[in-house]
């Protein structure tokens, strides 16, 4: 088997609630996993167990405790959980995706725009990636009269194409996706499904949360359970 | 990776008195990026930004800048002619209020061209050409240069203020509350405009809000600041959605969703 993409090895994760006396809230402990090219990993488990709280450390938005994270990026393996600022930036333009539940809508700027960004960053063009913002917008259904607008005023489901749309622009070897159809009707779940089994086939590892056992079936190559860590004595 | 920072902060003091309004602050700032500094009125944030421009001597500390034309300066040292010759060229001072970044008996087109004067430049139809350009970038109607800013609306001074200062190619640019005193629909305006001329000019920022919201739209790294400290410093996304420190997650919890 190749090397994995993702290494996840004894992970912790705690709150502490300085504003309510300090009282910590253990997430995760001792959380070892790998995902490798090719894969789609979902995470299963009740609520309360952790799921978001560990795609949100695999992307480096929470900090852990202890443990490791190593991720495959331009051909070694990186250690996010102790990587500074700007290699965990280099390493979400280059390496690792996030579709999140929600998109953060922002002020004044048109969906096109929004799904373009990620590939501006990366250097390209304006123009072409506008061109294949509007192909992707294309691909999941968007009416072709909102492209230009600020999706602020869209509904949950076209605010979700617009997040998928930018989540998938970029080839990312490695991809994390948290509900990805939760909001959309049938005929739109199975264009972002099949966007996921694309991304699949590109060999990309994808870790996600999927609620709807018959999207698991679909996308998932693999399941993780969480379970709830023993109250702390 | 292995470029330097544009701008490094060691163990810089401002005190006033027995008050250490900076205290001991340390950070870098490298190409391309925007560091918001966030915090409290009070917490130190504005004269750590004035501190770092030159405005308000430092008692004690370093910051070290990586010049174009004179290759690393050590501002706390720096001559006044050539601190004043960088602050006009490769730097840039957005401050909060318009009216104490702008001249305002002059024209708007004076106001841009001025600073390109400054900086170097004589040829007054190019002045005129490139005022026109930049007005016209910052949104505000071409047909306005000859008029007086004080004719102007809060938010088209600010927008004005902001075409002053980027009209020199600045590599730096120091932002104290950029958006403070407007409404919510000219903030929104303003910030797509900074976020914009941020990304297209590849400016290195340092912007000082206490504007949480304003912070995640355009800043890639956060410092926190309280009483004269920093207290937390990381990426923008780790700071607001997991903050570690007491303070920081008081000042997270304190947003008011709309």
């Amino acid at each position: 088997m190749s090397e994995p993409a993702v290494l996840v090895e004894g992970l912790a994760k705690e709150f502490t609630l300085h504003l309510q006396g300090g009282v910590r809230l253990p997430v995760l402990r001792d959380l070892s996993l790998s995902v490798f090219p090719g894969e789609c990993l979902a995470l299963v488990g009740p609520s309360g167990t952790g799921k978001s709280t560990l795609l949100r450390a695999l992307y480096g938005t929470y900090v852990p405790q202890a443990g490791r994270i190593h991720v495959l990026h331009r051909g070694r393996m990186v250690d996010l959980a102790s990587a500074d600022p700007r290699q965990i930036l280099s390493i979400r333009r280059d390496t690792i995706g996030h579709v999140s539940q929600f998109l953060r809508v922002i002020p004044r700027v048109p969906a096109r725009a929004i799904v373009a960004e990620p590939l501006i960053h990366r250097g390209e063009s304006r123009q072409a990636a506008l061109r294949a913002a509007d192909a992707m917008l294309a691909r999941l259904n968007l009416p072709e009269r909102l492209w230009h607008l600020p999706p602020a005023t869209f509904s949950g489901g076209e605010q979700q194409r617009v997040n998928l749309a930018r989540g998938f622009i970029v080839h990312y070897p490695i991809l994390l996706i948290d509900e990805p159809t939760a909001s959309l009707d049938p005929v739109n779940a199975d264009i972002a499904l099949s966007l996921i089994e694309d991304a699949r086939k590109r060999n990309a590892a994808i870790v996600g949360i999927f609620h709807d056992p018959a999207v698991r079936l679909r996308v998932a190559t693999r399941e993780f359970a969480l379970a709830p860590l023993a109250e702390a004595a | 990776m292995t470029e330097p920072p544009l701008l490094s902060v060691r163990g810089l003091d401002v005190r006033f008195g027995a008050l250490a309004a900076v205290d001991d602050v340390s950070f870098d700032v490298w190409p391309g990026e925007v560091v918001a500094i966030v915090g409290e009125s009070g917490s130190g944030k504005t004269t750590l930004l004035r501190s770092i421009h030159g405005f308000i001597r430092p008692t004690a500390g370093s910051v070290l800048y990586r010049s174009d034309r004179f290759g690393e300066v050590e501002l706390t040292m720096l001559d006044e002619p050539r601190r004043r010759l960088l602050a006009r060229t490769e730097w840039g001072f957005v401050h909060q209020n318009p009216r104490d970044g702008l001249r305002l008996s002059h024209s708007a087109g004076a106001n841009v061209g001025e600073r390109l004067m400054a900086a170097g430049a004589r040829h007054w139809g190019k002045i005129r050409a490139q005022a026109l350009a930049w007005l016209d970038r910052v949104e505000i109607d071409p047909t306005r240069i000859d008029d007086l800013p004080r004719t102007f609306s809060g938010g088209m001074q600010q927008r004005l203020q902001i075409a002053r200062v980027l009209v020199t190619n600045p590599r730096l640019v120091l932002m104290d509350e950029p958006t403070g005193g407007l409404d919510v629909s000219v903030q929104a305006r303003l910030l797509d405009l900074l976020r914009r001329l941020v990304a297209d000019l590849g400016l290195s920022v340092i912007l000082v809000t206490h504007d949480l919201g304003v912070a995640r739209l355009l800043a890639q790294r956060i410092l926190v600041m309280q009483r004269g400290r920093v207290v937390e410093a990381g990426l923008t996304d780790q700071v607001l959605d997991d903050p570690q420190h007491p303070y920081s997650q008081l000042l997270v919890s304190s947003v008011l969703f709309a």
